[in-house]
């Protein structure tokens, strides 16, 4: 790689004679049988004729081409922003409302400042992206970057008055949508005009509006939880009040999202850990050093096989016919499915023990029950933990989404904010809960499989 | 668990006089018994664990159902029952309804081979950049692998969903979504096949001059491949599973045929679909078992 080495490479370079010697003397090492070279070269070639299939096959340069690509950063802005909007209707010219996303349940009791008042003209002043001034039946629109657009707004439609049409401007007849820039957007049709600003961060995330703890910061609260004499409520003390207002926020649902993903939890695990209860007896039937009777052998396999055939996902769907929608389902869900993939994983560790264990037992005399017990079990009990713990992890993940599709749990409510289209940000918020549990169950097993097996593992 | 004890050398101690071998014996079975009885604490401790977890879960998820748990058992397999008894009354008729889904289970087929193939190349790329044997800067390797965690840990469900939104209901959003799955978790698997290779080639290379890229395709990846094949045609198997599952959100394939009949209580086409679904999965198994046992000469478990 450096300089040094390049200096004293291979003694055959430069010396074409010596080259020549070492072809014929070593021809198969310098270049290989013709099928040795032909088969990587071949593998390639079809994974490029595949892919070519591929783009004809899903249609892509079609999909592409109707794709609403817009709408990711359309999307992508609500992840991590809020935006405020700011109404006036065109028959109060007095009177402007001013809305958390547009919602009538979170109305600021004052205009913050900066939407200015006087009379029936009022001034949003949008930061970098410009400003704009709503007058009785006309909107003047300021870029930051452009000449202002004046528009007429009346009962009798919505016209554009002056400036330059720039491409960010639709308009109709009865309606004007600017987009300014990413922060900010003006809507105007002949009944009202509205303003949105969008801001940095998650609005909201502690209390709601409706909360008499919004808008405090941390030290008042703390002022409040342990020093204040003020009662917040009568039923409690003020920690627990403090604390239950955050935890039963209606916008982000903190205590039914934990919940949630505890559900969740519940179907991986306690699914996971039925099934190879249920699988580990049964691997000493499917084994052949165990059990001589074939023809049992061979039904507990086939059972093993057809039980592992059937995802969680088509199982759950079975089950909900007969739980209801709920946890319960995935718990039987995951039951079933386990059982099949831990009854062939234990067997076959049964079926590759060291005999001499067994044997050293039986030659004291011990019964067959003692025998695997003190012989067999020792032995696949490491697999048995491994896989456990392996699939405890794994499970977790499919959960979430056999959750999803009606078993409840953190799916479920992952499944309702993405369906609603507007509540990114509490998307994101559980899309964060869901990987920052699934890594947690990553390193919990991974810690707990090293420290139980003493396995050299990678991390 | 319960280790029947019996006491060795029990007999010995009855003698006033108490030799040297007596008291190790003593000592031998004081320590054994203290293990003994260690092992038995944790023995209750994992079971009493165990009942806890698997009592307080059913009760839990009993709690939150909108059906019961007894309700429940009764009728564990009323549903299929009555779409194969669907089946059945359609008679040779229902061989024309699976015959109608193997364009879907083609389509499913497609899905799953083609993310595969993209999550191998791209896991194969950044598993090399992931490996802390072959990379020299351990802030490199560490935050790859973060970003391997969570390109793992986001279920494939939601990037479909996301995607289906975006591109609208195509089974390019599946293989979007099954892309990206695959990508990280093939690189974490890939980066440990890479940690346990053999360094030697690598050296060797490294004395004769080669640069990093000339080590790795020389030195490392002849070594890897074979462990690549078997874990890429296990993934292979598993993104099957997972392409049926993303057509739920409308990505296409078997799993959109799923959904719309599990919806309209068309059982006869359920039956349909779930048997082409279990069929599939179960001659993949049975194919990729066989291959990786070619490839790296055992039974890939895992």
């Amino acid at each position: 790689m450096t300089a040094s080495n390049n200096a004293h490479a291979s003694p055959a370079a430069g010396d074409p004679d010596r080259l020549r010697e070492l072809e014929a003397s070593q021809p198969r090492a310098i270049h290989g049988s013709w099928a040795r070279r032909a088969i990587p070269i071949g593998a390639v070639l079809a994974a490029i004729a595949y892919l070519v299939f591929s783009v004809f096959y899903f249609e892509v340069p079609r999909v592409i081409r109707e794709a609403r690509f817009d709408l990711i950063e359309l999307y992508a802005l609500d992840l991590y922003a809020y935006k405020v909007h700011v109404t006036k209707e065109v028959g109060e010219p007095e009177a402007v409302t001013v809305q958390l996303e547009g919602s009538r349940l979170s109305e600021y009791d004052e205009p913050p400042a900066w939407v200015s008042l006087s009379g029936d003209t009022q001034t949003v002043d949008l930061g970098d992206s410009g400003s704009v001034t709503m007058q009785p039946g006309l909107v003047t629109i300021r870029p930051a970057d452009a000449k202002p657009i004046r528009v007429r707004a009346t009962e009798d439609g919505v016209k554009v008055l002056s400036g330059d049409v720039p491409d960010r401007l639709q308009i109709s007849e009865l309606k004007v949508d600017a987009r300014l820039d990413t922060w900010a957007r003006v809507q105007i049709t002949k009944s009202k005009v509205e303003v949105h600003r969008y801001f940095l961060g998650w609005a909201n995330f502690f209390y709601t509006f409706d909360s008499e703890l919004k808008g405090k910061s941390l030290g008042e609260l703390v002022d409040l939880a342990f020093f204040s004499d003020k009662r917040l409520s009568f039923d409690m003390p003020n920690w627990q009040f403090i604390l239950a207002e955050f935890w039963g926020n209606p916008l982000w649902q903190h205590g039914a999202i934990f919940w949630a993903m505890v559900q969740t939890l519940i179907m991986a695990i306690v699914g996971t850990l039925c099934a190879a209860l249920i699988a580990l007896p049964l691997s000493f039937a499917a084994a052949y050093n165990v059990n001589p009777l074939k023809g049992v052998r061979f039904g507990v396999q086939r059972l093993f096989d057809s039980l592992r055939a059937v995802d969680h996902l088509i199982w759950s769907l079975i089950f909900i016919r007969a739980f209801g929608l709920g946890p319960l389902s995935g718990i039987f869900a995951f039951m079933f499915t386990e059982t099949g993939t831990f009854g062939k994983l234990f067997s076959e560790a049964v079926e590759n023990i060291d005999r001499r264990e067994p044997e050293g037992v039986q030659a004291t005399g011990a019964s067959r029950l003692q025998k695997y017990r003190f012989g067999v079990l020792p032995q696949i009990l490491p697999v048995f933990v491994s896989q456990l713990l392996y699939f405890f992890e794994s499970n977790t993940r499919s959960a979430t989404i056999v959750g999803a599709l009606g078993a409840g749990g953190i799916g479920l409510k992952l499944m309702q904010t993405i369906q609603t289209r507007q509540d990114w940000e509490n998307t994101l918020y559980i899309v964060t809960i869901i990987v920052l549990t699934v890594i947690a169950m990553d390193s919990i097993s991974g810690w707990l499989r090293r420290r139980l097996i003493g396995a050299p593992e990678s991390n | 668990m319960a280790s029947d004890t019996t006491a060795p050398g029990s007999g010995l101690s009855g003698t006033a006089a108490r030799s040297l071998s007596d008291r190790r014996i003593e000592e031998i079975e004081s320590s054994y018994a203290s293990v003994v009885r260690r092992r038995n604490l944790y023995t209750l401790l994992m079971i009493v664990v165990c009942t806890v977890v698997i009592a307080g879960g059913f009760r839990t998820a009993e709690e939150a159902n909108s059906g019961t748990f007894w309700g429940g058992i009764t009728a564990l397999f009323d549903y299929p029952a009555d779409i194969i008894g669907e089946a059945i009354e359609r008679g040779w008729g229902w061989f024309a309804v699976v015959w109608k889904y193997v364009p879907a289970l083609i389509e499913t087929i497609n899905i799953a081979i083609l993310s595969t193939l993209i999550g191998f190349v791209g896991g194969g790329l950044l598993s090399f950049v992931a490996s802390r044997n072959l990379v020299g800067s351990k802030p490199v390797v560490w935050s790859m692998r973060r970003v391997m965690d969570v390109t793992r840990a986001l279920p494939e469900l939601v990037l479909a969903l996301f995607a289906v939104l975006i591109i609208g209901p195509e089974a390019l959003a599946a293989v979007f979504a099954i892309a990206f799955h695959t990508t990280g978790a093939l690189a974490k698997l890939f980066s440990e096949v890479n940690e346990n290779a053999d360094m030697r080639p690598v050296h060797g290379l490294q004395a004769a001059g080669g640069n990093w890229v000339q080590r790795m395709r020389f030195g490392v990846l002849p070594t890897v491949l074979p462990n690549f094949l078997s874990y890429g045609l296990l993934r292979l198997e598993i993104n099957v599973r997972a392409s049926a599952i993303v057509g739920f959100v409308g990505a296409g394939g078997l799993g959109q045929a799923l959904k719309t009949n599990v919806g309209w209580r068309h059982g006869a086409d359920v039956a349909a679909i779930m048997f082409l679904l279990i069929a599939t999965i179960i001659v993949i198994d049975y194919v990729s078992t066989w291959a990786r046992r070619r490839l790296t000469g055992s039974a890939g478990v895992i």
